[in-house]
């Protein structure tokens, strides 16, 4: 039994130690948010946030984050109001969205450590993070408009339909 | 815009699909079938919308949501001409039912090729405008006025005189009596609310909080996971195999032999992992373990020199060429490609002795719903697909395979499984973008013109690999498309195809044909553009005189990314045009190649004309995404065959562009005001030219086989 923090909820996992947090997380705790998408950390659909740090999932045993905090895509904000969830929906970034999840907690990452991110900044924090359908000119502008919002800038007006 | 010509072409590919409940795009009129259609307080005069006496609106959209917005942009054509207002209706994914939700045109209920608005466009406003018709009408009765002095706001019925209103939901009863019109009147243009006009999508906010369920999320109750060890070796066979070691490990429950292999199935799919792992199967490899990629290159060079069946004859190219004082040839080479969506392929399925229920994310719900009345041998009225989110299509997700996967193991087990593939099987069992061997020869003129264009195309087809070729085509039309109606006006043509199929399965990889015709097309013409010492985007305007489309937005394209004008040393620019699925692309790409050799790509202008640009954000949004997609292919994407395998893996090997190296991309909209045309697609195919024809703009190298090599760029 390995006990962790999860989106501010102690659980207690029965698993074997060697499990990468990526299956606990969408297996046993039904937290699907975060996606599989390559097993060997190389593409970042399975980001999540160990104690803040951004984590390939895929590849963390559950044994290493035995009394740690972890934070998913669930747990980023409440309301899914998150300044990095805001600038998603302003600029509608996602097409397929499956590998959004990671994307955001990159981003929420990167802009909790660097608040008003260069472009070179975001390349490189955002590296990790493939997109097959290609929203990288739209997740570049959102992490902008993001670090907009958190400084306090005013939300866009809606457009039409929602 | 062409409100007739739409609704002719509804009338016409209707007829064409030979369901005759598609006639017109809709059910039966509603008297005929109120009984069944329609619960109690429930205004549902066709099966694309449902009003309840709330007012609530309910649009049922079909084509698989797939990240191109068909969740929000099907049904804010319904809204548009219902006049419903966007912020309150509900949508829902139809059902695999394709006598009510197949494709007018092409009667199934498979989604593929950009049809999404320009299938469904015509037939989706009747249905919302019908609806706002029978709406009217019933207003117009209770208030015993004429019906051409009602009209509507968003969900309410108003009476211009004497400004009495009444709210849909209030209407639904009255309506749900009325005859359904068959010819109701379609808005104007003008009169559009949101079609044209800049539209939030309405999945953003289940994508950007872990909500939205892709197939990989399903979960069911009683649910085993599984997964399956394939062999290695296209259309390899199992011959036997060793389940002690798995069956050992705590939480596997089944293991059996399916069509495509050995199924672990387990309590988790970590669990089945370790089992697959610790399985030992020996296969039958079968005639494809003596192919590789080498033997491949080698065929493809050697049929080259035989010739091939005619696909187009225009003039005498060959007397052209043999009399001509300057030619100019080349061969082309393109690789297969693996469609690599971010979602691994994956299906779930729960088999009973009465019902098949499937939840999958598939381009193709009726395909899906036919796979399991086949492999259960039950009515498909048996069958139950739910479509869920997609991640990533691109023509991967119409295949059937993964649905086999799920039925046929779900049917051995007895309680509902899903089965999931890893990435190494996703890469390694796709159907791949066809390799080809394309040989060009011209004939120019004195002032440097194409007299005689010459092309033989090599290698398979696969339309005809899949046997779905029209009876007696033996000229693959997806692999020959773009090649046989390019756009350029030249007086001697011949074109032919070889086919050359070895065995690599073969799929429609986004933009299919068109994704290497363009590629081999744009970058011959730049050629000869170049062999006539011509500026390549006049030489190309001198040569579309015929094909004012492709003219408009190769102009705005050049005209937007500044060409012609000096850009910073170590840059230069390079342009391709094309049609594919409806639309005109063009693009402009401005690139530096480093010292090592490695190209960059700094910028990529794009103009598309798509006839009428129904959600101009997404159209943006695909484009964006095309030239991501496209610019992956041009500098990395390449899936080589070893002994009957494919060799790559995972991204160490497959790599896909990152966002480091995307460049910026500005996307312009020509509106024409044609019917509408694809988008999904026609973004892609000119970006791989247009990076190249600046690399030889820049380098004086020019890229004739893809991906592009960093060695043969890298400064001697």
């Amino acid at each position: 039994m390995v006990s962790l923090i999860v989106n501010d909820t102690r659980r207690n996992v029965d698993a074997a130690p060697d499990t990468p947090l990526l299956w606990i997380l969408r297996e046993q705790l039904a937290l699907t948010g975060t996606k599989y998408g390559c097993g060997i950390a190389l593409c970042g659909v399975c980001t999540v946030h160990v104690d803040g740090q951004p984590t390939r999932a895929c590849t963390t045993p559950l044994s290493a984050v035995a009394g740690k905090r972890v934070t998913t895509i669930e747990g980023l904000s409440a309301k899914s109001d998150h300044p990095v969830q805001r600038a998603w929906i302003e600029v509608d970034v996602p097409q397929c969205g499956f590998c959004q999840s990671g994307q955001i907690m990159s981003a929420a990452a990167l802009l909790a450590r660097t608040p008003d991110p260069t472009d070179a900044d975001i390349d490189d924090a955002m590296s990790g993070n493939l997109c097959r359908c290609g929203t990288y000119p739209r997740i570049r502008a959102a992490i902008h408009r993001a670090a907009a919002l958190r400084a306090g800038a005013p939300p866009a007006p809606r457009k039409g339909g929602a | 815009m062409a409100t007739a010509h739409f609704s002719r072409r509804a009338l016409l590919a209707g007829g064409l699909a030979a369901t005759g409940a598609l006639v017109i795009g809709f059910e039966a009129p509603v008297s005929a079938r109120r009984a069944r259609a329609q619960g109690a307080g429930v205004f549902a005069p066709n099966q694309w919308i449902r009003i309840d006496r709330d007012g609530v609106v309910t649009i049922v959209n079909s084509v698989p949501e797939m990240g191109q917005g068909s969740l929000t942009t099907m049904p804010m054509i319904v809204a548009d001409e219902l006049d419903a207002d966007l912020n309150t209706i509900k949508v829902e994914q139809a059902p695999a039912d394709p006598a009510r939700y197949a494709n007018p045109v092409t009667g199934n209920q498979s989604y593929g090729g950009s049809r999404g608005v320009r299938d469904h466009l015509a037939m989706l406003r009747k249905a919302g405008a019908a609806a706002r018709e029978m709406l009217m009408q019933a207003a117009a009765q209770e208030w015993g006025v004429p019906v051409g002095e009602v009209t509507t706001e968003p969900g309410v019925v108003l009476h211009k005189g004497s400004g009495r209103r009444l709210t849909y939901g209030q209407l639904v009863d009255k309506a749900a009596q009325l005859p359904v019109p068959q010819n109701p009147t379609l808005k104007s243009r003008a009169e559009f609310r949101y079609i044209g006009k800049e539209v939030t999508r309405r999945d953003t906010p289940m994508k950007v909080n872990g909500s939205g369920i892709y197939g990989m999320d399903v979960r069911v109750p009683g649910m085993l996971v599984a997964s399956i060890e394939r062999c290695p070796v296209f259309g390899g066979k199992v011959t036997a195999f060793d389940a002690t070691a798995t069956k050992n490990i705590p939480g596997v429950r089944h293991v059996v032999q399916v069509s495509h292999g050995v199924a672990v199935v387990a309590d988790t799919f970590w669990i089945a992992l370790q089992g697959r792992r610790a399985l030992k199967v020996t296969y039958d490899e079968g005639p494809m373990a003596q192919v590789s990629s080498a033997r491949i290159d080698r065929e493809y060079a050697e049929a080259a020199k035989q010739p091939g069946q005619e696909a187009r004859t225009d003039g005498d190219a060959e007397a052209a060429l043999a009399a001509a004082m300057k030619t100019v040839e080349a061969v082309y080479q393109v690789p297969f490609l693996e469609h690599a969506c971010m979602e691994p392929m994956n299906a779930t399925a729960h088999v009973r002795a009465d019902a098949c229920e499937i939840w999958a994310p598939t381009q193709n719900p009726g395909g899906a719903q036919a796979t399991g009345a086949r492999l259960t041998g039950l009515p498909a009225s048996k069958v139950t697909v739910h479509t869920t989110l997609l991640g990533g299509g691109f023509g991967r997700r119409g295949e059937l395979d993964f649905i086999v996967d799920a039925v046929e193991t779900a049917k051995a087990v007895g309680v509902p499984v899903k089965v999931m593939w890893t990435r190494e099987d996703d890469i390694q069992h796709g159907f791949y973008r066809p390799a080809t061997y394309n040989v060009f020869r011209a004939a120019l003129d004195q002032r440097g013109m194409p007299v005689a264009w010459w092309n033989r195309v090599v290698g398979p087809g696969i339309l005809i690999q899949k046997g779905r070729a029209a009876q007696g085509v033996t000229i693959d039309p997806a692999a020959m498309e773009g090649v046989r109606n390019f756009a350029y006006t030249v007086p001697n043509v011949r074109v032919e195809w070889v086919n050359k199929d070895l065995g690599v399965p073969l799929g429609f990889w986004r933009s299919v044909g068109p994704s290497q015709n363009a590629f081999i097309v744009e970058s011959f013409v730049d050629e000869l553009a170049h062999a006539a010492g011509a500026d390549p985007v006049e030489y190309r305007r001198a040569l579309l005189g015929k094909s004012p489309r492709h003219r408009a937005v190769l102009d705005l394209a050049a005209q937007k990314a500044a060409w012609g004008t000096p850009l910073p040393p170590g840059r230069a620019r390079g342009v391709a045009v094309a049609f594919s699925y409806g639309s005109y692309a063009a693009h402009v790409a401005e690139v530096s190649v480093n010292e090592d050799g490695r190209p960059r790509v700094h910028r990529i202008v794009g103009a598309i004309d798509c006839g009428i640009a129904v959600n101009p954000d997404q159209v943006r949004a695909q484009m964006e995404g095309g030239a991501v997609y496209a610019l992956t292919a041009a500098l990395y994407g390449e899936i080589t065959i070893e002994s009957g395998h494919v060799k790559q893996s995972n991204f160490h090997d497959y790599p896909l562009l990152r966002i480091g190296e995307s460049p910026v991309i500005e996307v312009y909209i020509l509106d024409s005001g044609e019917p509408p045309g694809g988008l999904g697609e026609p973004g892609v195919p000119t970006v791989a030219p247009a990076v190249c024809n600046a690399i030889f703009a820049l380098t004086g190298k020019r890229i004739r086989r893809l991906p592009i090599r960093v060695d043969e760029l890298k400064k001697a």
